[in-house]
């Protein structure tokens, strides 16, 4: 995987300055340690920072075409490369590399933008027409990897991650309003939007195009949709076993493909024991597996970890995530994610690249995405009971349903009336929308009563649910409950907070790519089509996703109860020796950030050094405001570093001054 | 052994899943669902819940008694009474 930038004139030729690509390329010497690349004529310069994964000597960036009127700077995988190739050299097409980035070249050569069809992978690229300067920028179809851009003085300035971006802009950094309210509501920002001002994310699935005659147009290529069609309606459990079995065999085979070895995740959990299995079955007996342990006892999996590792007899590493690592690298996961965090989770996850990295590796797979497409959050089973009851919002029996999802929470008799209300938020309204989202949302929004005056002036009458409305699809309305709730976990949690703050951003920090089989655009598709009842069936989550791995994984795996990843919050930042909480949220540090109101900090600061326990909204809540301070600091108050002397592009394409 | 026949297929393999693990030798058409301890009763709610989802079926808190719940069999003829209802 890699790191590309780049700046592109839109209205005239105008000098583009190595320099500032330089900076860039820099700014993302995480992502491509390896080498670097640019290209620049006068019109574009385009940069990559590379971590050769593909043709080690050969795939150096940027590629061009036969006549070189075409290149390319791209990052991530396109795992169907070797077949697309076959097909290309089949229509003429001369390669010099054996590289996937060349693949995608000469695809777009043959269909232009349909070539986003045929790429099955995790990808961000921008490819330059040097002849009729025809800029095209794409992203994968759930936003694996990332891309950003920014408009400034008739120049379009992207990269894959902001930092970049922000090292050659000319105004100064500033939070955007907009972007911290829909992040403290959804976790993340809607598609588009970052928490920075004027940046911009290109949403998952789509494409940028410009050229000088055409203004620039941002265009969705794929979307999420589901449907039960008549074929699906007709199949047996067994058929979709069959099915889905063969999907993700394939699925892994290709994700296999590198020029390195492959290492995977293996957390204990049902997802990455399946997928991990697999591999040692079918694929490499000699695997490398990496997990993380907690000191936290309530966080930790040691125990299925350890029975997994046991029976596929793996070369494995862990990492022991202790509550003052957490703290201590926290600062550190901020600057790489580039987003406030109401999670702690993130943070072991960065841990556990840097092991990988340590240990020699640079791909692993991982099992993200599973839950999503598969159906295994509590939210989705939440949003079942939750619409049985609506069947009947007076039953006295059919709330009691929500016991059997969360035992702990209604253990204390007293307690069970106040959550059965909270529960009952939007009841009566089976078909709003957001009906399985409401309750969490809904929720989250006392956190923005931490918001200082002035930034909830800032954000005015804005309401991020009617944005959200907004871009859901035409025929939403008609789908089934889970579907709805499928797909609203997915554009938000999944893509922007998953694969991004939790995925991408915690392995790249270390320079290791991460590949997710789970999220291979067919087995989304297919699963797309598969009745909700089946994949959870009654209160049975990921039924179909146990049956296909029943014969591989022991009974102890596929019958556990399911536990949500999380990382803890509390005793990694108040009661961490080495973490001084005091002077990162002072009254003086609240007030330069602006962002939060000092007296309701410091009331949450005495809270939790008073409580033994906080709650989980005072968690969420404490890892929302340090993260936010943090990223101030990173970025809005702080030098552009400075750039070694001896720093230069290991390729340098220079065709200025000839192409005007 | 009963003789009687239990149609739906579906409802016997969820209570095999979901609450025997499996274990389908434990469930015959007239095994009594709550003396065996095969359900609880939060279990018969997710039984209920199922039904409801699969059977294009309400049921209303009256209906909600382990009577109409308390075997295949029972679940049968509630069904079947159900139909009956709405046809």
């Amino acid at each position: 995987m890699c790191g590309i930038s780049g700046i592109l004139n839109l209205k005239n030729p105008a000098p583009i300055n190595p320099s500032h690509l330089k900076q860039m390329t820099y700014a993302l010497s995480h992502r491509g340690p390896d080498e670097t690349g640019a290209y620049v004529d006068d019109w574009v310069g385009l940069a990559q920072s590379r971590l050769s994964i593909i043709d080690l000597s050969g795939g150096s960036q940027p590629i061009h075409n036969e006549d070189k009127t075409l290149w390319i700077v791209f990052n991530g995988e396109i795992f169907n490369y070797p077949e697309i190739r076959e097909s290309l050299l089949n229509l003429g097409h001369k390669f010099y590399t054996t590289s996937d980035t060349e693949v995608i070249l000469h695809l777009f050569e043959e269909k232009k933008e349909k070539c986003l069809d045929d790429l099955n992978g995790q990808f961000a690229f921008v490819i330059w027409n040097a002849v009729t300067k025809e800029f095209f920028a794409a992203r994968d179809r759930v936003g694996i990897l990332p891309f950003y851009y920014k408009l400034e003085k008739d120049k379009l300035i992207f990269a894959s991650e902001a930092k970049a971006i922000l090292e050659v802009s000319e105004s100064e950094p500033e939070f955007d309003p907009i972007g911290l309210d829909q992040i403290f509501t959804f976790w993340t920002n809607l598609p588009g939007r970052t928490a920075f001002k004027e940046i911009n994310d290109l949403p998952p699935g789509h494409y940028l195009e410009f050229s000088p005659t055409r203004p620039l147009k941002i265009k969705p290529y794929w979307s999420l949709s589901y449907s039960e069609n008549l074929v699906t309606e007709n199949k047996t459990i067994p058929d979709f076993v069959n099915e889905i079995s063969v999907l993700i065999k394939d699925s892994i085979r290709i994700r296999l493909r590198a020029d390195v070895p492959v290492g995977s995740y293996l957390s204990g959990g049902l997802d990455s024991s399946g997928t991990t299995a697999f591999v040692k079955k079918y694929f490499n007996n000699d695997l490398r597996t990496f997990g993380i342990t907690f000191q936290e006892e309530s966080f930790d999996e040691s125990e299925f970890q350890n029975l997994m590792i046991k029976l596929l007899n793996t070369n494995h590493s862990e990492v022991h995530a202790t509550n003052e690592d957490i703290g201590k690298y926290f600062s550190d996961i901020v600057y790489f994610g580039e987003k406030p965090i109401i999670r702690a989770a993130p943070a072991p996850l960065y841990l556990l690249s840097k092991k990988v990295r340590e240990e020699g590796y640079k791909v692993v797979l991982t099992g993200e995405g599973a839950d999503e497409i598969f159906g295994g959050y509590n939210i989705f089973k939440e949003t079942k009971v939750r619409k049985f009851w609506s069947v009947d919002p007076a039953s006295q029996l059919r709330p009691k349903l929500l016991q059997k999802l969360y035992p702990y929470i209604f253990k204390d008799k007293r307690l069970a009336q106040t959550l059965q209300a909270f529960f009952k938020l939007g009841i009566n309204e089976p078909n709003n929308p957001f009906f399985s989202h409401i309750v969490r949302w809904n929720n989250n929004l006392r956190l923005k009563n931490f918001f200082s005056e002035d930034l909830k002036q800032q954000i005015g009458d804005y309401n991020p649910f009617d944005e959200l409305k907004n871009i859901l699809p035409k025929d939403f309305d008609n789908w089934n409950y889970v579907y709805k709730a499928q797909y609203l976990e997915i554009i938000t949690f999944m893509s922007g907070y998953l694969l991004s703050s939790q995925g991408d951003r915690m392995a790249m920090a270390n320079s290791v790519e991460l590949r997710v089989p789970y999220l291979d655009h067919r087995i989304i598709e297919y699963m797309a089509t598969v009745p909700a009842r089946f994949k959870i069936r009654g209160l049975n989550e990921k039924y179909l996703l146990k049956k296909v791995f029943k014969d591989l994984l022991p009974a102890q795996i596929t019958n556990r109860p399911k536990n949500p990843y999380r990382a803890p919050i509390k005793s990694s930042f108040i009661d961490n020796k080495s973490f001084d909480i005091k002077t990162i949220l002072s009254q003086e540090e609240i007030k330069k950030a602006g962002v939060f109101d000092i007296f309701k900090v410091d009331l949450l600061l005495k809270k939790a050094d008073r409580n033994q326990t906080l709650s989980e909204l005072d968690n969420m809540a404490l890892a929302g405001i340090l993260s936010t301070q943090f990223l101030y600091n990173h970025f809005m108050n702080n030098n552009n570093f400075s750039i070694p002397d001896n720093y230069n592009f290991n390729t340098f394409i220079d065709k200025r001054n000839q192409t005007k | 052994m009963n003789k009687i026949n239990f149609s739906n297929e579906s409802v016997k393999q969820f209570i095999v899943d979901n609450f025997l693990f499996g274990d389908a030798d434990k469930l015959a058409v007239d095994t009594h669902l709550f003396e065996k301890g095969i359900i609880d009763s939060t279990g018969v709610l997710e039984l209920v819940a199922f039904i409801e989802e699969n059977f294009n079926v309400t049921v209303s808190d009256d209906e909600l008694v382990q009577d109409n719940f308390s075997s295949l069999i029972a679940i049968e003829k509630f069904l079947q009474s159900k139909n009956n209802q709405a046809s």
